[in-house]
């Protein structure tokens, strides 16, 4: 069995997750201080995933990376990289497509802190940034943690946007969804199984670990 | 001193109605401002303290513009050099009692005093989860004196303490107050709370 398109999906989960880590929590931040008209429109484009079919989604991104066509255009012409069925147009593709799950329960978790506690921390002097990254962010762990786990787990599982995207070719983009789609396909069901029932494992075990740690983190240590 | 000329207006649920406040607290005295609860006590002291604005007006402390409509100025709070305790406390539950006053001060020495005068030695290492109502509230106030602050402004600070814990505990915070120079705001909608504290009284009923 070749193992591939599963270290492959797994590295695929790992970059969009850590990318997502450093651009999402600030972003989530952005969102969840007061309302302006400007956060609604990026509210509505980053959660637009969540409900557009991953083909559509798929279809636009294939458009914008193309290098027939403005962004994909440039990027090919100015620095010669290739979003289109290249590794580095999957991440690109699975930060977009996964971003909700990071942005939408970190805001949620932030909006629900009293203000207080940021306000508390801006009278002992200290900057946003501090109360964000000793105030706030510690005190919403156990969301953080989930929207890490789905957002790993989500892309794990991602297959319209990779397949407009990445096409399906072995060891670059052929992630484990493409690989069962493509075993089905070929009739040869026990590879089909082994891929899927490795992706199931991996993602049964990350959601009972969440579970395991929220349930840790509601009993709560002394210190 | 501290000078006060402003406008608040109150929000919709507490009547709307527009407070107009002049007001000087002398540096070092203790003021207590009593009224009932949504007559606006707790809007002064966050705009004092810089967490909002008034309407128009003028806060000017030791000199130093601290908010001019007319500039226009708003220091924001970390520039304020104040100590606020919060009426819900507004602990980190993330934090330990020594945390808190690390996340607030550098001075070792300090902290050591602040916990014996609070009683919360031999809780250093708790999460405000596992401290009684008290010892939350004795812990936001040592939290707020941890920086030094010349303003203190006090919002409810004694509501959870039982009374022999209040009465030992504003004993202490009056001599440490005074040893400071810190002048100090403190709100109650109890004035009873109030009369243990020395001090000019302000009543918020007047000034609507």
């Amino acid at each position: 069995m070749d193992l591939s398109p599963i270290w492959l999906t797994l590295k695929l989960a790992g970059i969009a997750t850590l990318l997502l880590l450093l651009i999402g929590l600030p972003f989530a931040w952005w969102l969840s201080r007061g309302k302006s008209f400007i956060k609604i429109i990026f509210e509505a484009i980053i959660t637009m995933p969540l409900v557009l079919p991953p083909s559509v989604l798929g279809f636009y991104l294939l458009l914008a990376f193309s290098p027939q066509h403005g962004l994909g255009k440039w990027l090919h012409d100015t620095f010669d990289v290739q979003l289109v069925f290249s590794f580095p147009g999957l991440v690109l593709a699975s930060v977009i497509y996964s971003m909700p799950f990071m942005v939408g329960p970190v805001k949620s978790a932030l909006q629900q802190l009293p203000v207080s506690l940021a306000e508390a921390s801006y009278t002992l002097g200290k900057t946003e940034w501090q109360t964000f990254r000793y105030v706030l962010l510690p005190n919403i762990k156990p969301s953080l943690l989930t929207s890490a786990v789905l957002t790993f787990a989500h892309t794990l599982g991602e297959f319209g946007v990779v397949l407009m995207i990445g096409g399906n070719i072995p060891g670059v983009t052929r992630v484990a969804s493409i690989a069962v789609y493509d075993s089905v396909e070929k009739m040869d069901y026990a590879s089909a199984n082994n891929y899927s029932l490795i992706l199931f494992s991996i993602t049964f075990v990350l959601v009972i670990a969440v579970f395991m740690f929220n349930k840790y983190q509601a009993k709560g240590p002394i210190a | 001193m501290i000078s006060i000329d402003i406008e608040i207006k109150l929000k919709a649920h507490h009547g709307g109605q527009l407070l107009k406040i002049k007001r000087q607290f002398v540096s070092g005295s203790v003021t207590k401002i009593w009224g009932p609860s949504g007559s606006g006590k707790t809007t002064l002291l966050k705009m004092i303290a810089g967490l909002s604005a008034p309407r128009k007006g003028k806060i000017v402390a030791d000199g130093i513009t601290w908010f001019d409509d007319e500039q226009p100025i708003n220091l924001s709070p970390q520039k304020r050099h104040i100590g606020f305790v919060f009426q819900n406390y507004a602990l980190f539950p993330n934090m330990t009692v020594q945390q808190h006053l690390e996340y607030a001060s550098n001075d070792t020495g300090w902290i050591k005093r602040l916990l014996q005068l609070g009683q919360l030695d031999n809780f250093t290492t708790h999460k405000p989860d596992h401290l009684s109502g008290g010892q939350q509230q004795r812990l936001a106030i040592l939290r707020a004196l941890a920086t030094k602050p010349k303003l203190l402004l006090m919002d409810e600070p004694f509501s959870a303490l039982d009374s022999k814990m209040k009465t030992t505990l504003i004993a202490e915070l009056k001599l440490l107050l005074k040893q400071l120079g810190v002048t100090t705001i403190v709100v109650s909608h109890n004035l009873q709370e109030l009369e243990m504290f020395e001090g000019e009284v302000m009543d918020f009923d007047d000034e609507v």
